[in-house]
């Protein structure tokens, strides 16, 4: 998910030629109060406008107790983006929140139920009820951790290492994955340090992170590199998924191969390699139905 | 020392026997820290002279206080490959009365040769000289104050005007070799305090671009490359100066030592990026027409593998010895691409005048590949648009055009969207890219053309390829 100023007519114009695979255009934090209006119409005429082709288009709000978060909802559902993102989320009422507001939304405009939502959760509270964030509205596609604001309510810094931020991404996917929607990890701003940024993105792959929030399109082929399949990695599931094959043609309900048995979590693992290497173009989609 | 050579800047002039009507030559290695077109210029307008033709290599920024010297008459006709700046927005608004003709490098060299462009004087700014004429682009002494490298597209002028000065500063003992420009070629000797501000040739250091469009266009351009079916041992290669066609050869770079694949040589401007893979073996030989940067002109000056050729022998399309006619691969930028491959280097889709046509024509042409990278928008400019504003390089010399939006390969040479398709890169149409471009930013109003013709671009074979009117 690749950051993009919502100010920034240049940078939205062509922000999805890097091939991330969303784009999260920003009211937030990176537009200043001076010119939250003009950003928001801005948003509003890209999304409506540039053909963003298959990228999932993400707009991230101000909060709905500012002036501007109610108007950000109302410009961007009308201009029909995929997903709202929702800063500094504490409390699974502010998701509920939320849900009314869009709601009132594309009820105005006959759109009922296409707009989903993602929560940033920011702050010590926020990870607290990381759960009941993640599990309050049926629109909820995933949970983001916010490593500036959740470091600084912490009363720590950020690290290379990332020690502080270690409850917070394990909590955000253990989040998740109980309420079986995705979660993204944090941005990383050094550009020019490459190496701590591949570690990082290597570090929450580990973690069990669906993705990186990214600020800049050279972030991509990293981030890329380390979520694509290595080849070994879909030989194995594939010869997985040729064992079910054969087990289903068989009418067989125990999975062997190389004469051992396939354990559930060996086949889920398995499926989850092939989907992540034919949605990084590495295999083909019909090639594995 | 007998028979010197060294005179005054006005003495060389008066024993040039140069006459109002007269042509008078020069050439552009300094490039934007040139000092040697405006130093002659001021000069010949003191002495009386009026109705002279400047035949330049190029003419840049630097060069409008040619301005006056057009508004007082002293010059009444130039010819160049390029213009840039303030003396480009005043030709553009129809300062002159004759048009400005403009040449492919490898097409200036051929008129030469071939008398079409016809010297009177050519004064030639160099680097090191000594008293007889023998004179260089590089440094010949603890004295030195400038370095350009190569000298080749004073080359022709040299061989081929009537008269010759050099312009140097700093006169160096006899002899001078070896030498760009022969003595033999020789009439007088000028010693100035600066020949040119070395420091604006170009910056000394590589820095890779971090333009993230700069770097996707790159790429791309170097997929092409490598799947073209000209990446084999033995290829030749040219590249350009802009961010993108630097960042692919860091990127070609790579793949050269994954797969064991040197070059026999590059050509052109060549930069410290090609240095640096001369250097490390990847490639053969340096053939330099010109230098643009302090590494490229420190390593001619040092490394036999690093010849200079001149204009001719670099890109004439009359000789077929002209190294063009071996070259593999190029890489071009292009400031509009058309709908048939047609590409303007020249002529800003504001209608006013800021570029040059360079080699652009004669590699485009002689080379096997020809790839033009260039990005579908430049803030909110069409690249890739339905006709050019000038045309400067026809669509049928033209094979591949590279932007972010996609990769369209011409008609004409489907053998190479065949390989490239092969290779799993995706293809679009030409077409389709000028529909994007519209689709994001409308259909731009028409330039506002007068009816006065301010240049006329010629082929590099002598015909006229297309005509410049004058903007209001």
């Amino acid at each position: 998910m690749m950051f993009v100023p919502g100010n920034n007519p240049g940078m939205m114009a062509d922000a999805h030629i890097y091939g991330p695979d969303s784009i999260m255009l920003d009211l937030e934090d990176s537009v200043t109060m001076a010119e939250k209006d003009a950003a928001r119409l801005l948003v509003y005429n890209a999304l409506k406008s540039i053909d963003y082709g298959n990228t999932e288009m993400v707009v991230r709000i101000n909060p709905l107790n500012t002036p501007y978060g109610k108007k950000d909802v109302e410009a961007v559902v009308k201009a029909g983006v995929d997903v709202i993102r929702m800063p500094k989320t504490e409390t699974a009422d502010e998701v509920r929140e939320l849900e009314a507001e869009i709601l009132k939304v594309e009820t105005e405009i006959g759109r009922v139920g296409e707009t989903r939502i993602m929560a940033a959760i920011e702050s010590a509270l926020g990870i607290v009820n990381a759960y009941q964030i993640a599990t309050a509205s049926e629109r909820m596609m995933g949970i983001a951790l916010g490593a500036e604001d959740y470091s600084a309510n912490l009363k720590t810094n950020r690290t290379p290492g990332g020690a502080e931020l270690l409850l917070a991404r394990e909590q955000i996917v253990v989040a998740a994955r109980a309420a079986g929607i995705a979660c993204f990890d944090t941005v990383y701003s050094n550009l020019d340090d490459m190496e701590t940024f591949r570690k990082e993105v290597e570090l929450i792959k580990t973690l069990g992170f669906d993705g990186k929030s990214i600020i800049n399109p050279r972030q991509i082929e990293v981030v890329n590199s380390v979520f694509t399949p290595t080849e070994k990695e879909i030989t194995k599931a594939r010869a997985v998924v040729a064992a079910i094959k054969e087990a289903q043609a068989k009418g067989s309900g125990v999975i062997s191969l190389n004469g051992k048995m396939v354990d559930r979590p060996v086949v889920l693992r398995a499926e989850r390699t092939i989907a992540l290497a034919v949605a990084a173009g590495v295999i083909d989609k019909e090639e594995e139905l | 020392m007998r028979n010197s050579k060294v005179v005054s800047l006005e003495e060389a002039i008066k024993r040039s026997g140069l006459q109002n009507g007269m042509t008078v030559s020069f050439h552009h290695h300094f490039r934007g820290g040139d000092k040697v077109v405006n130093l002659v210029m001021d000069c010949l307008a003191q002495m009386g002279f009026k109705d002279l033709k400047l035949a330049a290599s190029s003419l840049s920024d630097v060069h409008k206080p040619l301005i006056e010297h057009i508004k007082n008459g002293v010059i009444t006709g130039i010819s160049t490959s390029g213009l840039r700046g303030e003396l480009a927005d005043a030709i553009s608004h129809g300062l002159m009365k004759e048009p400005v003709v403009f040449r492919s490098h490898g097409g200036r060299g051929s008129a030469i040769a071939s008398g079409e462009l016809k010297i009177d004087v050519a004064f030639l700014g160099a680097s090191a000289c000594d008293e007889l004429g023998n004179a260089c682009g590089v440094p010949r002494s603890e004295h030195a104050k400038s370095i350009c490298g190569s000298l080749g597209y004073a080359l022709p002028d040299a061989r081929y005007a009537k008269h010759v000065v050099v312009i140097t500063d700093d006169l160096v003992p006899y002899p001078n070799m070896p030498q760009s420009i022969s003595a033999a070629d020789v009439e007088s000797v000028v010693v100035v305090d600066s020949v040119g501000d070395s420091s604006k040739i170009a910056a000394g250091a590589i820095r890779d671009s971090k333009n993230p469009r700069d770097i996707l266009l790159a790429k791309q351009a170097a997929k092409v490359i490598i799947n073209s079916g000209y990446f084999e041992d033995g290829f030749s290669i040219q590249t350009g100066t802009g961010g993108a066609s630097l960042a692919a050869v860091k990127y070609i770079r790579e793949e050269m030592l994954k797969r064991n694949i040197k070059a026999s040589f590059a050509l052109g401007g060549i930069t410290a990026h090609m240095v640096k893979l001369h250097e490390e073996g990847l490639i053969g030989k340096l053939i330099d027409v010109q230098s643009f940067d302090k590494v490229a002109a420190e390593s001619i000056a040092r490394d036999p593998l690093h010849q200079e050729v001149s204009a001719v022998e670099y890109a004439s399309g009359q000789h077929l010895g002209s190294a063009t006619h071996a070259l593999d691969i190029v890489i071009l930028s292009a400031l509009e691409v058309d709908v048939h491959f047609n590409v303007n280097v020249l002529v800003g889709s504001d209608g006013i005048i800021r570029g040059a046509i360079g080699g652009h024509q004669d590699t485009a042409a002689d080379s096997a590949l020809s790839i033009i990278v260039c990005p579908l928008l430049r803030g909110r400019i069409p690249c890739v648009v339905p006709k050019v504003t000038t045309l400067i390089t026809p669509g049928k010399s033209v094979d591949v055009v590279v932007t972010e939006y996609g990769i369209a390969v011409n008609p004409l040479r489907p053998e190479i969207a065949e390989r490239l398709k092969a290779s799993g890169l995706k293809l679009v149409d030409i077409e389709e890219l000028a529909r994007k471009a519209t689709s994001i930013i409308g259909m731009p109003d028409s330039l506002p053309f007068g009816d006065r013709v301010v240049g006329v671009v010629m082929n590099r074979d002598g015909s006229v390829l297309d005509k410049i009117y004058n903007i209001r």
